[in-house]
C-alpha cells in the first residue's frame, strides 16, 4: 500500500511531535528529520492545525507542538485528512458493468481491510515500545 | 486493586449477565463450557469481589494447519471499570499461562468493523496474523 506524499508526512509529523508533547519542532527541524521538503511539510502542518493535532507556527521558524490526544487519535484519523475517502471518489469509467462491479466488491474488501487497520492503531499503540 | 483468579461455577451468573448486557445474547451454556479443565477461564475481581471482567482462551495445535498457540475467545471488561488496565492485567495473566504451557503464539478473531476491541488487542501489541478468515452465506 503506497500513501500519498501528504499523508505519509502528515504521519511522519503528527507522530514525532506526539512523541514528546512538550517539545516544538518547526517544519524545517520535521524535514531535515525525515530528509523531506520543508515546503510541502509546512501545508502538511497546516492541515493538521486546522483539524486541532497540532498547534503554533507562527513564521518560517515558529514551532509546532502536539495538542491531540494520543489514546484517541488514530492513524485513520491522520490519513482521513490526507486521502479521499473511499465512499467520496468520483465513479470510474466502466463501474457500471458486471466486471467493473465485481471489481468494486474486492477493491472494497481491501478497503474496508484497510481501514480497520488504521483505524485501530493509536497513536500511543504506535509510539510504545514494541514488547 | 484487582485480583485475578480461574473463574468458578459460582461466577457464572455475574459472567453471564455482564455479557448479555454488553452483546445482547444470553448464553449461559457456552460460559459454562468454558470451565472445561483444558480452558482458560479468568476474571478479574475488587478486594471485595466485585466482577470487574473475564477472558477466556484455549490453547489449539493444528487448527488451520497452525502450530500450537493460545487463543483468546472471549474478554468483556464492566463499562463503569474501564481505562483503569483490568483488560490488560486479563490479557496478560492469560498470556502468562499460555507461556508457562510452552506456547509462544496468542491468536484471537475480531470483527473488523469493531475498532474498540481491535484497538484493544493492537495496544496490547497484537498486529494482523498469518491467517485470513472467510466467510460464505449458504443460507
Amino acid at each position: 500500500m503506497k500513501l500519498q506524499t501528504g499523508t505519509r508526512l502528515g504521519l511522519y509529523a503528527v507522530l514525532e511531535l506526539a512523541r514528546e508533547p512538550e517539545r516544538t519542532l518547526s517544519a524545517a527541524d520535521l524535514a531535515e528529520r525525515f530528509g523531506v521538503s520543508s515546503h510541502h511539510l509546512a501545508k502538511v502542518l497546516r492541515t493538521l492545525s486546522g483539524a486541532g493535532l497540532v498547534r503554533g507556527g507562527r513564521g518560517a521558524a515558529g514551532g509546532y507542538r502536539f495538542t491531540g490526544n494520543r489514546r484517541r487519535t488514530t492513524l485513520m484519523d491522520i490519513v482521513a485528512l490526507f486521502e479521499p475517502a473511499p465512499g467520496q471518489r468520483a465513479k470510474e469509467p466502466g463501474e457500471d458493468t458486471d466486471i467493473g462491479t465485481a471489481l468494486q466488491r474486492v477493491l472494497l474488501e481491501v478497503d474496508e481491510i484497510a481501514e480497520a487497520t488504521l483505524r485501530s492503531i493509536s497513536l500511543e499503540t504506535m509510539l510504545k515500545p514494541r514488547r | 486493586m484487582v485480583a485475578i483468579r480461574p473463574t468458578q461455577a459460582s461466577d457464572l451468573p455475574a459472567i453471564s449477565a455482564l455479557d448479555a448486557r454488553l452483546t445482547g445474547v444470553d448464553k449461559p451454556d457456552y460460559w459454562r463450557d468454558m470451565l472445561a479443565p483444558d480452558r482458560h477461564f479468568l476474571v478479574a475481581e475488587t478486594d471485595s469481589g466485585t466482577l470487574l471482567g473475564f477472558i477466556a482462551g484455549e490453547i489449539r495445535a493444528w487448527e488451520f494447519g497452525q502450530p500450537a498457540a493460545g487463543w483468546v475467545f472471549a474478554i468483556q471488561i464492566e463499562p463503569r471499570q474501564r481505562q483503569r488496565g483490568v483488560g490488560s492485567a486479563l490479557f496478560d495473566a492469560l498470556v502468562a499461562r499460555f507461556k508457562a504451557k510452552g506456547v509462544t503464539r496468542v491468536r484471537t478473531l475480531v470483527d473488523r468493523k469493531d475498532h474498540l476491541i481491535l484497538a484493544f488487542f493492537r495496544a496490547q501489541g497484537m498486529v494482523a496474523g498469518p491467517s485470513l478468515q472467510l466467510d460464505m452465506d449458504v443460507a
